[in-house]
């Protein structure tokens, strides 16, 4: 298998580009998509390749074209509607939780509503609190959708491709921060990736870290100075959260008997809390230490980088948090 | 505002008995589920739509059967006009497994994807974003399919409205908005909640055509509907209709809609019936004969009928049935 190594805005783009010229029902929407390429250039070239049919230009009015884009996939198109940050998302709850999620099931089977919605996520570049934040845990929240955190250019090209052949509606959430700064191998051949799949990034047997998306990078930096410290951690990533890959997350604690969770969106509520709960009853028995739960700190997301940086879980803190269960362990 | 009036001998006969056919289909419809719903025969709140018959009909009576629309909250009348069956749709509203929505939905939630019903919906406004994808669908399938929204007099002040409307103009999509104004959001009246010289203006400051019409005129509402519906068939793009019509119950079957509604109100506008309005038309011209209004009565009631006694004997839907449906 020939390999080469692609950006993570690049491997999203070669998904796209891919199955748009397998699947003429695809087409792209959003706010500067086309003829600008993309505020983060995920679409570039796209325009210039499909044509403004395909990779439309919308006025900025994301309910609308969200809106729009739940009726054409409910008339057999796959609309791909980007939402250029995430914190937009907000403005289109109804489309999202109301339409998409439950037409299906309101309808008695009647329809299917194959559309993919792109959003970015994450913080760390002093965008400010309306530009920041990772709210990927709300819409896991909801029965009919889909959610998909991929943390490498490898996962998002898979499992974006993977989206785009679902009859369902998929929010698929890309941590804007890893486009153009995370680079990594990529086949040449097609491959895709199963939704409800965790991917085990790194094998251990004394503490489990499971991150999710970009979070994956600090926490595989972390299990590397613990590995030296003699600290054998396993590192998981669930890559989607709705399914989610309960088995893998809880084989893993009942090996490790304790877990740090890892996750940008809030503490509160949040994936961190649900996948804590997955393990503690999953896993009840083999725990000999509290779960930690690292999320965003529960404050909107300040802009100074001394603040922002003390909100967003990192390589110390999850340093700190594994030394917390070894401390308990040894008492 | 100008007023389309009817134009009777431009429509054959069989358009028009068929057309009288669907809106005494959707009053006895109502008035059967206003019964079952005081009768304990069915779960929920009723929503509906006696007096507002006209404007479904004559639209839908425009539309051809791949044509699509969306309905509202209030939307049995728009399920019948576009050739739902009252049977499902009944089993529905009693939350039957035989109901068009497996019990799912219910009575606000009917859809038949096949006749391009593509749901009534709870949220107001809810069905606009749904209608501009199906345009969007239709005018890249390119076979002259167009898309009718149904929405009230509350859902203008909604912002999908203007957000769907302003794509649509700009990409010149085959969808026709059509406003049913009974003159209330729930229990408000629309005049205190809507500024300006109201959806019409509003429309035509969009870029689009605004059209007004006497809701409770079916054929003065078919030709209106008709000449907007070719006009998008042909790559007109978008418009908006607006039916001045009237809701005779409460907002819902649990609500007379009385108490902020005067009886002088509610009759004067029931002086202006869409059925016997439509009748006295028919007669006049020799359509229909008294014989066949009595007929045609007898029939619409005992389909009525059946189909409650059917209904209340279907089964609910097995419980492990509630996990299905979710996903695809």
């Amino acid at each position: 298998m020939s390999t080469r190594e692609l950006t993570f805005a690049q491997a999203i783009r070669e998904a796209l580009d891919e199955e748009m010229a397998r699947d003429d029902r695809i087409f792209i929407l959003g706010e500067d998509v086309g003829a600008w390429g993309g505020v983060f250039r995920t679409t570039e070239t796209l325009f210039e390749k499909y044509g403004c049919e395909r990779v439309i230009d919308t006025p900025l009015s994301e309910e609308g074209f969200v809106g729009l884009s739940v009726g054409a996939a409910m008339t057999g198109m796959h609309p791909v509607p980007e939402i250029m940050f995430g914190d937009f998302i907000t403005l289109v709850m109804d489309q999202i939780v109301n339409q998409a999620a439950k037409m299906r099931y309101m309808t008695g089977g009647q329809v299917q509503v194959p559309i993919t919605i792109r959003a970015t996520m994450g913080g760390g570049r002093s965008s400010g609190a309306q530009h920041s934040q990772s709210w990927h845990a709300w819409f896991a929240h909801v029965p009919g959708l889909k959610v998909v955190l991929p943390s490498t250019p490898y996962d998002a090209k898979g499992l974006l491709k993977t989206a785009l052949r679902e009859p369902n509606p998929v929010l698929f959430f890309e941590d804007k921060v890893m486009y153009h700064k995370i680079k990594g191998p990529v086949p040449e051949e097609e491959y895709l990736i199963p939704f409800g799949k965790a991917d085990i990034k790194r094998e251990g047997t004394d503490v489990t870290l499971v991150a999710l998306s970009r979070m994956i990078h600090p926490t595989l930096a972390a299990a590397e100075r613990l590995a030296a410290e003699g600290i054998s951690a396993e590192v998981i990533d669930p890559r989607t959260i709705s399914p989610l890959d309960e088995e893998t997350l809880i084989q893993s604690v009942a090996k490790t008997g304790s877990a740090v969770i890892v996750d940008e969106g809030f503490n509160r509520f949040g994936t961190t809390a649900e996948l804590a709960a997955v393990i503690a009853h999953g896993a009840f028995d083999y725990l000999d230490a509290p779960i930690e739960r690292l999320g965003a700190m529960d404050v909107p997301v300040p802009f100074s980088p001394v603040l922002e940086f003390a909100t967003i879980p990192d390589e110390e803190k999850i340093i700190a948090a594994v030394h917390r269960i070894m401390e308990g362990r040894r008492r | 505002m100008a007023q389309h009036k009817s134009k009777t001998s431009e429509l054959g006969r069989n358009t028009l008995l068929e057309m009288y056919r669907r809106m005494l289909t959707i009053r006895v419809f109502e008035e059967t589920v206003f019964d079952v719903y005081r009768k304990g025969w069915m779960p929920g709140l009723a929503h509906l739509s006696d007096g507002q018959e006209a404007t479904a009909v004559g639209v839908c009576m425009t539309l051809r059967t791949d044509d699509t629309i969306t309905s509202t909250h209030r939307g049995h009348g728009h399920i019948i006009a576009k050739g739902g069956r009252v049977e499902p749709m009944m089993a529905e509203v009693m939350g039957k497994v035989t109901g068009y929505c497996r019990g799912k939905g219910g009575e606000m939630h009917i859809a038949d994807v096949s006749l391009g019903i593509l749901g009534a919906n709870g949220i107001v406004g809810g069905g606009l974003g749904i209608a501009a994808g199906s345009a969007f669908t239709a005018k890249r399938e390119g076979e002259g399919r167009v898309s009718v929204a149904f929405f009230g007099d509350g859902a203008i002040n909604q912002g999908i409205w203007y957000e769907t409307a302003n794509i649509a103009v700009l990409w010149k999509l085959p969808l026709i908005y059509v406003c049913e104004n009974n003159d209330y959001t729930q229990f408000t009246n629309s005049k205190k909640l809507i500024s300006g010289e109201g959806l019409a203006a509003r429309a035509r400051v969009m870029g689009m055509k605004g059209v007004e019409v006497d809701g409770n005129d079916v054929q003065a509402v078919f030709q209106a509907a008709h000449e907007l519906v070719e006009a998008a068939r042909n790559g007109g793009g978008p418009a908006t209709l607006i039916c001045n019509t009237f809701r005779y119950g409460g907002h819902h079957s649990g609500e007379p809609g009385t108490a902020y509604r005067s009886k002088e109100e509610i009759e004067s506008w029931k002086k202006h019936d869409p059925i016997p309005f439509f009748e006295n038309q028919l007669l006049a011209q020799k359509i229909i004969t008294p014989q066949e209004i009595e007929s045609m009565h007898d029939e619409v009631d005992k389909r009525l009928q059946t189909s409650v006694e059917m209904a209340r004997q279907d089964p609910f839907p097995d419980v492990s049935e509630v996990t299905e449906h979710v996903y695809a």
